[in-house]
């Protein structure tokens, strides 16, 4: 399954793409990024670096989701070409974190059928944490 | 206003220049599959990522990595310190506080099984002023990874915030 550029247009949105995260997801992340720290993974060093409800989500891991997103709607003959983010609230245990995203712009360049998105993660209360964009080339 | 400032001598001389490049370990399919098996769990992970046979019949002619996959991850020897006095520096001495300001990457060749990653990294600009966390430095750097080939893989832009 695959998106096409002549039937993608502007404002359609990305299927939804979820997940709920908790040491189960972040202990695998920090396995494969080799990314130990320890506010990632025990509560008391989450709370240490200032978040009371304890250990936290990486960053790097929601990027993962927003790329994943993109690669399950574009299919694999489509290319992500880029993705830019910014981090702006944490990713809390037991967060069930929505990726979202609105085509923008859709032009042929460079050869290239490329559609821009705004992208954001979402969290269970609707709280936006990181807001973003992502360019994808379609056949 | 004052003429407070986090900026370092070391970053006004090293504006612009490419650092050493580093090199990752050789890719292979298994840390692909692990990596694709992580990001996506507790689903099944595309079969681009993990089936070589099915990956061959794609455009891609063969297994290719998830674009934000890190080759770096796991080397045997770590390089130690790098370059403190580039990530900014508090007149008094006390240790900054970083933060991820953001990035965006731009994608070229995929990664595929066998690839050896280079990577090298440039201090592009920076700026500061008075935020909610005081007195903060934010530095954009750009960093680069090309394949064996000397492919460009990927750039990325990113913003350390130091406070």
């Amino acid at each position: 399954m695959s998106a096409a550029f002549d039937d993608v247009h502007v404002g359609d949105k990305l299927p939804a793409w979820s997940r709920q995260t908790s040491f189960a997801e972040w202990n695998r992340y920090a396995a494969v990024n080799e990314e130990f720290v320890p506010f990632h993974m025990d509560d008391e060093a989450g709370r240490r670096a200032g978040n009371e409800q304890g250990a936290f989500g990486m960053g790097n891991l929601r990027y993962a989701y927003i790329v994943n997103a993109l690669h399950d709607w574009i299919g694999d003959e489509g290319i992500v070409r880029e993705v830019g983010c910014q981090y702006r609230a944490i990713n809390q245990k037991d967060d069930v974190l929505t990726v979202i995203g609105e085509v923008t712009e859709k032009a042929v360049e460079g050869g290239e059928n490329r559609v821009r998105l705004d992208i954001n993660v979402v969290n269970q209360q609707g709280g936006a944490t990181c807001p973003g964009h992502a360019v994808v080339v379609l056949p | 206003m004052t003429d407070l400032t986090y900026v370092t001598p070391e970053m006004r001389a090293a504006q612009g220049a490419w650092g050493e490049a580093r090199t990752a370990p050789p890719i292979t399919a298994t840390d692909i599959r692990r990596w694709a098996m992580a990001t996506y769990y507790p689903n099944r992970p595309p079969r681009i990522y993990w089936d070589a046979e099915y990956a061959a019949a794609t455009r891609w002619g063969g297994i290719i990595a998830p674009p934000d996959f890190n080759p770096f991850a796991w080397p045997v020897e770590r390089p130690r310190g790098g370059s403190p006095g580039l990530a900014g520096r508090r007149p008094d001495g006390k240790p900054l506080t970083g933060m991820n300001g953001g990035q965006t990457d731009t994608y070229g060749a995929p990664m595929r099984p066998g690839d050896v990653i280079s990577a090298r990294s440039r201090l592009v600009d920076w700026w500061e002023r008075e935020g909610r966390l005081g007195h903060t430095l934010y530095v954009r750097s750009e960093i680069e990874w090309r394949n064996q080939d000397d492919a460009l893989v990927k750039t990325r832009l990113s913003i350390g915030i130091r406070y």
